[in-house]
């Protein structure tokens, strides 16, 4: 297989326009790293390996490089991540309102710690820093959905709008 | 006698009661600054506005921006090449929750104070680094850029004339290393956020290498009005040494938590008292970390200082970012300084070896004194080495600076409660079943 059909193969011809028209704003193809990363974990959600691969091909980097960047990042997965990502916040206008119970009904509700996906491959629970909504605090997001006013009690319900 | 605004910041989203869109913000008489300064007048003149109204940075630093502004090579001493505008927006400092509003109610107010600095500069590329997980405010800056290019506000040719600017939103991979400005810069190159080493500063040398202004969000939202409104009128807005106005935020267990804009200079109480009424019933207040996570602990006896950059600092602390943190008598300082600490010690970006492995340190330590495990001399240790990590120049950036201001003054004023701890061998808080 030739090196074109290779990347074709492993990134989607949306993913490598995508990624192209970024590049158009900067002065040199490694400058988009960060965002091609995130074009093709929009898709996909998460960076595999074979996406690693093709992304630095893409860019014309070496994958280490690629790889170096993408475990400085919190929002960039190395790892398969379930159909939600729930980020919960812990940083301290959440923790004076009280983010250490919600997080424990989290994770009783889900039967997991936070850092693991559930085994049905619904949630992946992530601790996330300061979500920049502390006067409705405490706060979670799930997927791009911000959630305000959390409380131990409301978990159950909010969690049940997830499949 | 025309009145003007006391709230340029805020008042088109007071109007509107929502989100100001392209009609709504022209109505108010939005981009008329832009046009008026980019068609009609010059970046030194614009500068100069500036400057003389005393505009200093939102983001924490307070540095002028008009002086700032003053630092980027003009002419053939630039060199060949572009010159960038960048809009910190990577708004991340635990507590703050001032830019995302901004972005998300009134999104061309910063997109017209963004076309007037890079006018003012004389950069012709200019981004947003935003934080990646503010999905809101991307859709509407999104959104309002489409709006502002269709109409020539943005691109080639701005308003018509020869100044032409590209104007990009780049979402960051999130670290909150990154709201630093040489390390944004360095993530904005797409790669790992680590800090560089200063100078060259970034109006000489920063994106690409090229010269470069990092400004906060709200620093630029106020850049219209002082061109609208005159320079007079924004030094008028403060009530003390500062101009302007301030967006102020309350979160913690007071009754109306929220973000007001006001006079910079408003004192702590009033905000506190009259805009976040006052604490919840059953809860006393004991601590204040002013304007977020990385500020010096204030207590109830700062309560009539003015939030203005002078009088906070004169206290020991900093404004930072204008939105508090307010610790109240049901919170452990102890507990709560493991989770500032956690916070610090997980966004090192592990450079530097006071940071990386010295941040861990303290907080297992912290961990040991509220379990139970804490020795005689541990508060000792503390403060040495808290005054050793936190010492400008033994770390690269300020990361680790910032991390002991509220550890350093918890320990200072909170003593009996660290004490209390080692004494009685746990944590009396947790006894009392907090």
């Amino acid at each position: 297989m030739s090196e074109v059909s290779q990347l074709i193969e492993a990134l989607s011809v949306e993913e490598v326009d995508a990624i192209e028209a970024e590049i158009t704003h900067l002065p040199n193809r490694e400058s988009a790293a960060i965002e091609a990363m995130r074009i093709v974990q929009e898709k996909r959600g998460w960076i595999s390996d074979e996406s690693l691969r093709a992304i630095a091909r893409l860019l014309g980097m070496s994958t280490e490089a690629l790889d170096s960047i993408a475990t400085f990042y919190n929002l960039i997965f190395r790892k398969p991540v379930g159909r939600h990502v729930l980020m919960l916040c812990d940083s301290v206008s959440c923790y004076v309102m009280g983010c250490d119970k919600v997080r424990t009904a989290v994770c009783d509700q889900l039967g997991v710690e936070m850092g693991e996906t559930t085994p049905d491959g619904r949630f992946t629970l992530l601790p996330i820093v300061c979500l920049g909504a502390c006067d409705r605090a405490p706060v979670m997001t799930i997927d791009e959905e911000l959630i305000t006013h959390l409380s131990a009690d409301s978990i159950p319900d909010i969690l049940s709008g997830f499949d | 006698m025309v009145t003007l605004s006391t709230k340029p910041l805020t008042e088109r989203v007071e109007a509107v009661g929502g989100v100001v869109d392209m009609a709504a913000y022209e109505n108010a008489g939005g981009y008329e600054a832009a046009r008026q300064a980019i068609t009609k007048s010059e970046p030194e003149a614009v500068q100069g506005l500036v400057k003389d109204a005393d505009l200093r940075g939102r983001g924490g630093a307070g540095f002028p921006t008009g002086v700032k502004w003053g630092f980027v090579p003009k002419g053939d001493a630039a060199g060949p090449g572009h010159k960038y505008l960048v809009c910190n927006a990577d708004e991340m400092e635990p507590g703050t929750f001032k830019d995302r509003y901004l972005m998300e109610m009134d999104p061309h107010l910063l997109i017209e104070g963004m076309l007037i600095a890079a006018f003012a500069i004389g950069a012709d590329k200019a981004y947003i680094f935003l934080r990646g997980e503010y999905h809101e405010s991307f859709k509407q800056l999104y959104s309002a850029l489409a709006d502002a290019s269709e109409k020539g506000y943005v691109g080639q040719n701005v308003f018509g004339s020869d100044f032409s600017v590209d104007l990009v939103i780049h979402r960051s991979g999130g670290r909150y290393i990154c709201g630093e400005e040489t390390a944004l810069l360095n993530a904005l190159e797409g790669k790992r956020g680590q800090p560089r080493t200063k100078p060259p500063f970034p109006p000489a040398s920063g994106a690409w290498g090229r010269p470069t202004i990092v400004n906060n969000v709200e620093t630029l939202c106020n850049v219209p009005g002082i061109l609208k409104n005159g320079v007079d009128w924004f030094r008028d807005l403060g009530i003390g040494n500062d101009s302007g106005t301030k967006l102020y935020g309350v979160s913690g267990r007071v009754k109306r938590p929220g973000l007001w804009e006001l006079p910079i200079g408003t004192t702590i109480r009033e905000i506190i008292e009259e805009h976040a009424g006052g604490m919840q019933d059953g809860y006393k207040l004991r601590g204040i970390l002013p304007g977020g996570a990385s500020t010096d602990f204030l207590t109830i006896e700062h309560l009539d200082l003015p939030m203005d950059y002078g009088s906070i600092q004169a206290a020991g602390s900093r404004m930072g970012t204008g939105t508090m943190i307010l610790m109240d008598d049901s919170i452990c300082p102890v507990a709560i300084s493991i989770n500032l600490q956690h916070f610090f010690a997980q966004e090192s970006c592990g450079f530097c070896t006071p940071c990386r492995e010295g941040l861990p340190w303290l907080e297992q330590l912290l961990i040991d004194i509220e379990e139970g495990r804490g020795q005689p001399g541990d508060l000792e240790l503390l403060d040495g080495n808290a005054a050793f990590i936190g010492a400008p120049g033994n770390t690269f950036c300020l990361h680790a600076t910032g991390a002991m201001e509220p550890l350093l003054s918890a320990l200072r004023c909170f003593r009996e409660d660290f004490e209390a701890h080692i004494e009685s061998g746990g944590c009396p808080y947790r006894e009392r079943g907090h």
